[in-house]
C-alpha cells in the first residue's frame, strides 16, 4: 500500500459522522433514527430549475 | 368520472415526498387514481399510459410539477385537491422554531463540524452541490444519478486531492462507522470490510454475512461508474487504502460489475499489495490467475459472502450458493405444472446488480438472456419493450427513475410489469428481488402480495400455473421485519430462496426442468 501523505491521518472512518443532508428528507430521518447528528437542508433548484439561467449566473459569479 | 390536471410552474419537491403525497391522495374516498410528480419525460409518459391526457402535460418542463387526479365525482375531486394543497405546503413550524436551512452554508452554521454531505438532488444539480461540499472539506455520499462521467471524474479528482471520500454518483448504499447511508440493512459489527461499486451487491453480501453470524467493519459504496475507464477506480482504490489502515477490518471484499480492463488492472494491483486477505467479485469477469495472484475470486455475491466468512474464521454450515436437494425437487415439481408454452424466466429486479448477477447465471444455461442492462450488447432490449425469451429487467435503471422514487420504494412500475408478464403465455416463472432496510418501502410484501395474487389468478384464468420465486435481502434487525416479510410472500405462494443466485438457479430449473438439472447441481456442488 502507498505511504500516507502527511495531513491525511484524519479520515471519515475514524470520525463520528456528522451529516448535512441535501435532497431526500427521509435520508435525514433514517440517520436521526441511528443517532447520527444531521441537519437537513430544505433544498430547491437554484434559478427556479432553469439550467441555462443557472449557468449564466455561475458565469457571472452570482 | 371526472379528471383534473394542474401544472405548477417551477415547483420542486423530492420524488419520495411526492410519492407519499400521491399515495395519500389515492386513498381518499372517491379517488380512482392520483399522481403528483415532477414533469420528467418518464413521468409524463407514465401519466399518459394511466389515461391522463392533456396538452398542458406535454408543455410542462422538467422543473414543473404535475398534479393529476381522477375521481368518481366533483365533490371527491375538490376534497382531494384541498388535501393535496395542504400536503404540498411547507409544514408550519411551532412559534420560536427557526425555518430549516436552505443551503449547505446555512446548514454548516448549525453543524460547523459536519464531516459528510449526503446529496440526493436531481442529477443536473448534483455536481454543483457536491463541489460546494468538497470545498468546505466534507466527504460526500452522492446518491444522485444522471451525473455525467466527466463530472464524476472532476469531482473525484477534487476529493482525492483533498483527502476526502466521494461515494457516488449513483451510490445507493454505504455503511460507514456502522451507520447506514441511503439504502442499507442493519448489519452486525464485525471484521469484514467491503468496497462496492454496486449498491444492491453490497446489500446482498452484507446481509448474507450477517445471516452466517458474522459482521462488517465498513462498507464503502463507490457508485456504479467508478470502475469505468474514465474514472479509473479512484474511489475503490481510496476505499481499499482506508480499509488497509482500518484496524477493525481483517478481511476485504471488492464488488463490482465487470470493470474496464485497464481499471481492473489498476485496482487489482493495489489489492494484491494488501496485507489482508481480499475477496474479489467482479460479476461475470473471468480474472486471469496472474492478475489474481493471492486474491480470492468469487463468482457470485453469495460466493463472495461465503469466502469472506471462511477467511474471517467461520465456515458457514450451509453455503447460500448450494441449493438444498429438497428445493431442487420442489422446482422440478413446479416445472411439471407448466403449460407447454411456458418456457422462459422473467426476472424483474429493483437491484441492478442482482439483475446482472442473474444474467451471468442464466446466460451459460440458456445462451441468450435479454435485458435493458445486458451482459452482451446484442441482447439489449428497451426496458419498456414486451419480453421475448429469457428476460432480466433492471427496474432501477436510469430510464425508470428520472423524477421517480427508486423501485425499492415505489413499486408501481414493477407491479405493472409483473401483470404484463403474467399475461404472456411464454412466461414460465417470475423472478424478483425484495430489499428491506433503511430507504426501502415500509412494507414491500404488502405491495407485492396483492399483485402476485392477481398475476397468479390472471394466469389461472388463461389455464396456466404461474410460479414466482424471490430472494429477500434483509436481516431481522431491519424495521420491515425479515421473518414477517418472508412469511407474507410465502403465504402468497412465492418460493423464497436465501440468495439471488440461488433464486435464479431455481427459476431456471422451474423453466427448463430436468434438462438443466445437472448443470444446476454441478454449479452448486
Amino acid at each position: 500500500m502507498p505511504e500516507k501523505k502527511s495531513g491525511e491521518e484524519k479520515n471519515i472512518l475514524t470520525e463520528t459522522l456528522k451529516v448535512v443532508n441535501i435532497g431526500i428528507s427521509t435520508f435525514a430521518d433514517d440517520l436521526r433514527s441511528q443517532n447520527v447528528d444531521v441537519v437537513h437542508v430544505d433544498w430547491k433548484p437554484p434559478a427556479g430549475g432553469d439550467i441555462e439561467m443557472l449557468k449564466l449566473l455561475e458565469k457571472l459569479g452570482l | 368520472m371526472t379528471t383534473r390536471i394542474i401544472v405548477k410552474k417551477s415547483t420542486y419537491m423530492d420524488s419520495i415526498s411526492l410519492m407519499k403525497i400521491s399515495n395519500s391522495i389515492s386513498k381518499l374516498p372517491g379517488i380512482t387514481q392520483a399522481a403528483v410528480v415532477m414533469a420528467t419525460e418518464l413521468n409524463r409518459r407514465v401519466l399518459s399510459e394511466a389515461g391522463f391526457v392533456d396538452a398542458a402535460i406535454g408543455r410542462a418542463a422538467n422543473n414543473d410539477m404535475i398534479v393529476a387526479i381522477e375521481a368518481k365525482d366533483a365533490a371527491s375531486l375538490d376534497a382531494a385537491l384541498t388535501e393535496m394543497e395542504r400536503l404540498l405546503s411547507p409544514t408550519e413550524k411551532p412559534a420560536g422554531e427557526k425555518a430549516p436551512p436552505t443551503s449547505l452554508e446555512e446548514a454548516l452554521e448549525l453543524l460547523p463540524d459536519a464531516n459528510l454531505a449526503v446529496i440526493s438532488v436531481p442529477g443536473q444539480f448534483a455536481k454543483r452541490e457536491a463541489m460546494k461540499a468538497l470545498a468546505r472539506g466534507l466527504n460526500v455520499f452522492l446518491f444522485s444519478s444522471n451525473v455525467s462521467r466527466e463530472e464524476e471524474v472532476e469531482l473525484k479528482n477534487v476529493a482525492k486531492e483533498k483527502g476526502l471520500l466521494l461515494m457516488g454518483p449513483d451510490c445507493g448504499t454505504s455503511i460507514i462507522n456502522h451507520k447506514v447511508l441511503g439504502f442499507g440493512n442493519t448489519i452486525r459489527e464485525g471484521t469484514i470490510g467491503l468496497v462496492s461499486a454496486s449498491g444492491t451487491g453490497l446489500q446482498e453480501v452484507t446481509t448474507l454475512i450477517h445471516k452466517v453470524g458474522l459482521g462488517i467493519s465498513q462498507a464503502i459504496g463507490t457508485g456504479g461508474g467508478d470502475l469505468s475507464e474514465e474514472v479509473g477506480g479512484i474511489t475503490m482504490i481510496q476505499g481499499l487504502e482506508l480499509l488497509e489502515e482500518d484496524e477493525q477490518t481483517k478481511v476485504i471484499v471488492l464488488i463490482s460489475k465487470p470493470p474496464a480492463p485497464k481499471t481492473m488492472e489498476k485496482v487489482l494491483e493495489v489489492a494484491r499489495r494488501s496485507r489482508k486477505p481480499v475477496v474479489v467479485n467482479f460479476l461475470g469477469e473471468d480474472i486471469s490467475p496472474s492478475m489474481l495472484g493471492k486474491l480470492k475470486p468469487a463468482n457470485t455475491l453469495d460466493d463472495a459472502a461465503r469466502i469472506a466468512c471462511e477467511l474471517a474464521g467461520v465456515k458457514p454450515a450451509v453455503a447460500a450458493s448450494i441449493i438444498p436437494r429438497e428445493t431442487i425437487s420442489v422446482a422440478l415439481e413446479e416445472h411439471k405444472k407448466l403449460a407447454r408454452s411456458q418456457q422462459y424466466v422473467r426476472g424483474l429486479f429493483s437491484g441492478g446488480t442482482l439483475c446482472y448477477e442473474s444474467e451471468t447465471i442464466l446466460q451459460p444455461l440458456f445462451g441468450e438472456v435479454f435485458s435493458n442492462a445486458p451482459i452482451k450488447p446484442e441482447n439489449k432490449i428497451p426496458g419498456d419493450a414486451p419480453s421475448k425469451k429469457h428476460v432480466c429487467i433492471d427496474m432501477g435503471a436510469e430510464e425508470f427513475v428520472e423524477g421517480r422514487a427508486h423501485p425499492m420504494i415505489d413499486f408501481s412500475l414493477r407491479k405493472m410489469r409483473i401483470l404484463q408478464e403474467a399475461k404472456d403465455p411464454e412466461t414460465a416463472v417470475i423472478l424478483i428481488d425484495v430489499e428491506l432496510g433503511y430507504g426501502s418501502n415500509e412494507d414491500p410484501a404488502g405491495q407485492l402480495v396483492p399483485v402476485i395474487q392477481k398475476a397468479k389468478s390472471l394466469a389461472k384464468e388463461a389455464g396456466r400455473y404461474l410460479p414466482v420465486v424471490a430472494s429477500v435481502v434483509g436481516t431481522e434487525g431491519d424495521f420491515q421485519g425479515l421473518a414477517s416479510q418472508e412469511k407474507a410472500l410465502s403465504d402468497a405462494g412465492v418460493l423464497i430462496m436465501t440468495s439471488n443466485a440461488q433464486a435464479t438457479q431455481v427459476s431456471a430449473l422451474i423453466a427448463s426442468g430436468e434438462k438443466i438439472e445437472a448443470a444446476i447441481i454441478g454449479r452448486s456442488d
